[in-house]
């Protein structure tokens, strides 16, 4: 699927020039060579994460040796270990703050990006210069007070504190990005609707959410992945009720001293959701990085 | 640019005066929920923190607290450790953001290319993005730079340097190296579509009028990736700046501060110290410089990439 859409982009770039010249030549002297650098390059940087799941299938003796073993009798022990050492509530926490958290965005962003592209209101520029402001402020300048809230409310180490943090955390990414998706509704279409005498309502469910529907699963993936890896506010506000997956490894840690192989099957557990979901969406996570800037 | 007026608004008939206020009101209602909470869950806590910044308060002993003014202002100017943090935050982030971008951009230009499989190597590429960063710093910090286990070690041992003490003597570096391992794949995503989106026409002519491809990199494909590089810099400051996770994880700031950043140091503060007052302080002074940064960087973003209004 990804590799048939880079298909159509391929032409640019410097090997245009090559490409003229003598087509079979290209075919000889610039692919493969290319090829096998690339390969080099992708598998250097995806050796920490190869290293980590080749390691959760070994024992500890086999994880602690001088020369590194890639062929080993994989074994099932560590994640045993892992699943029994109590991750689940963790999982639970981790799942619940993402789900929610992201259902509450989608449901805050998508009207107030509506109301920032197609019926745009007056101010929009300033509001969506706040927006984006709200992510370059520091984090770390507002969990003191957050934290004293947090605690004259008794919501320390509740899961619902971190609800609202992931909610707010990812808002100005899902306002800029569903804004983004909303300003490529085809002005037809609307005006088509408008010319029916369509009510907003139906103009809203009929004409405008079934083209931004992939734009909404591509915010909502996104929010579950920053969500998901959240660590500062989840290692500060939370203890033993509502902490999530990046608390346990720490913990992980501390408790059971280092054991790589066990370490690196909790972290595989850890990442493995975020990495197959990234993945798959590894198009619409360049807009959602780029606050819908890059499409 | 503030009266941009829909055409569906234009196709109704103007009605009476209060009315179209209200009209006002309904196209701003969709709006409100969103922004109203944002306001309370974002700003509110900045504002308590200016306040709390002119209190001496220790969290471990309740009603300690009270004005004491911009004393510990003076006092954040005179530590030394702020001093240090906020350098190593600079450090951090001018070092992690370009390192990661010139790298991102050679793998861009790689990825550009047609080869056997590039559509597996990009999914492989962009994968350390993707790994939560609290297990990407654990895994390096074990797995990866173990003095005795480790792999990079273990591939240095031919050269001689086989049991060097990454994370206890090239803390700093350590952390960058991960920092970077990490946000290499995000440059390298931005500087690709930027790359994509090039006008194909134009390098074709180019090259067909007999320039040779460096020359065309340098004229043509350099300038044309200037604002995805810039957006790729500013985006990239913005996450890294506040990097907490890696530090935590690998060196917990040490040893000594030498690899704490100003988030770090500033938690240390608030939360192992129990220095609310100075903490908040801290904050304060963080968040001014990152205003006047942002400033510049907003301006920036809005200038090459909001596609309905140029330049303010």
């Amino acid at each position: 699927m990804m590799a048939s859409a880079d298909l159509s982009t391929a032409e640019a770039g410097i090997g245009s020039a090559a490409q003229r010249r003598v087509t079979p030549r290209k075919k000889r002297g610039n692919s493969i060579p290319l090829g096998i650098v690339g390969w080099i390059v992708g598998i250097v940087f995806f050796f920490p994460v190869l290293w980590m799941v080749l390691t959760s299938f070994k024992t500890e003796s086999e994880a602690y040796t001088n020369t590194p073993h890639l062929f080993f009798s994989p074994t099932l022990s560590q994640y045993k270990a892992v699943f029994s050492s109590g991750i689940w509530p963790y999982v639970a926490n981790s799942a619940f703050a993402t789900i929610v958290s992201t259902i509450l965005v989608l449901l805050l962003a998508t009207p107030c990006a509506f109301a920032l592209s197609l019926r745009p209101v007056r101010k929009t520029r300033d509001v969506l210069f706040f927006f984006i402001s709200t992510k370059m402020l520091p984090v770390v300048a507002a969990i003191i007070p957050i934290y004293i809230a947090a605690r004259d409310l008794h919501m320390l180490d509740n899961i619902f504190t971190l609800v609202i943090l992931y909610t707010a955390m990812n808002l100005p990414i899902a306002v800029w990005m569903m804004r983004s998706f909303f300003l490529e509704v085809p002005g037809e279409l609307l005006e088509a609707a408008e010319m029916d005498g369509a009510p907003l309502r139906r103009t809203v469910t009929e004409v405008i959410l079934p083209v931004v529907a992939p734009g909404l699963a591509a915010t909502a993936l996104i929010c579950c992945i920053f969500s998901w890896n959240e660590f500062f506010f989840a290692v500060n506000l939370t203890a033993t009720q509502a902490a999530t997956v990046p608390v346990f490894l720490v913990g992980f840690i501390s408790s059971e001293g280092l054991y790589f192989a066990q370490l690196a099957a909790a972290a595989t557990v850890a990442t493995l959701p975020v990495i197959l979901a990234g993945w798959v969406a590894q198009r619409q996570l360049v807009r959602g990085l780029s606050f819908g800037a890059i499409k | 640019m503030t009266a941009i007026a829909p055409p569906v608004a234009a196709a109704r008939p103007a009605r009476a005066r209060p009315d179209r206020r209200r009209q006002g009101w309904v196209r701003r209602a969709p709006l409100l929920p969103a922004l109203v909470f944002t306001i309370i869950v974002t700003q509110l806590p900045f504002l308590l923190t200016l306040w709390y910044s002119l209190q001496s308060w220790s969290l471990v002993r309740p009603g300690s607290e009270h004005f004491v003014g911009f004393t510990n202002y003076v006092d954040v100017f005179r530590d030394s450790q702020f001093r240090t943090t906020a350098l190593n935050t600079i450090i951090m982030t001018v070092g992690t953001v370009l390192i990661a971008m010139v790298i991102g951009v050679a793998l861009a230009l790689l990825l550009d290319r047609k080869f056997l499989g590039r559509g597996v190597v990009r999914t492989l590429l962009i994968t350390p993005f993707l790994v939560m960063p609290v297990a990407g710093a654990l895994l390096w910090k074990t797995t990866m730079l173990d003095p005795t286990f480790g792999i990079v070690n273990f591939l240095l041992r031919p050269f001689g340097i086989g049991h060097f003490n990454w994370v206890g003597s090239f803390a700093l570096g350590s952390v960058m190296i991960e920092m970077i391992w990490q946000w290499t794949p995000f440059m390298m995503l931005l500087v690709l579509a930027g790359l994509q989106s090039q006008p194909k026409d134009i390098l074709e002519a180019a090259s067909t009028d007999g320039a040779r491809p460096l020359q065309i990199f340098r004229e043509l494909t350099l300038p044309h990736l200037r604002r995805y590089i810039e957006l790729g810099i500013v985006l990239g400051a913005i996450y890294v700046v506040n990097e907490f996770d890696a530090v935590y994880m690998m060196t917990q700031g040490g040893p000594g501060i030498s690899s704490a950043n100003l988030p770090f140091y500033i938690y240390q503060r608030a939360f192992l110290g129990f220095q609310v007052g100075q903490a908040a302080a801290m904050g304060v002074v963080v968040v001014v410089a990152t205003i006047i940064i942002a400033t510049f960087a907003l301006r920036l973003i809005f200038t090459s990439f909001s596609g309905t209004e140029q330049a303010a």
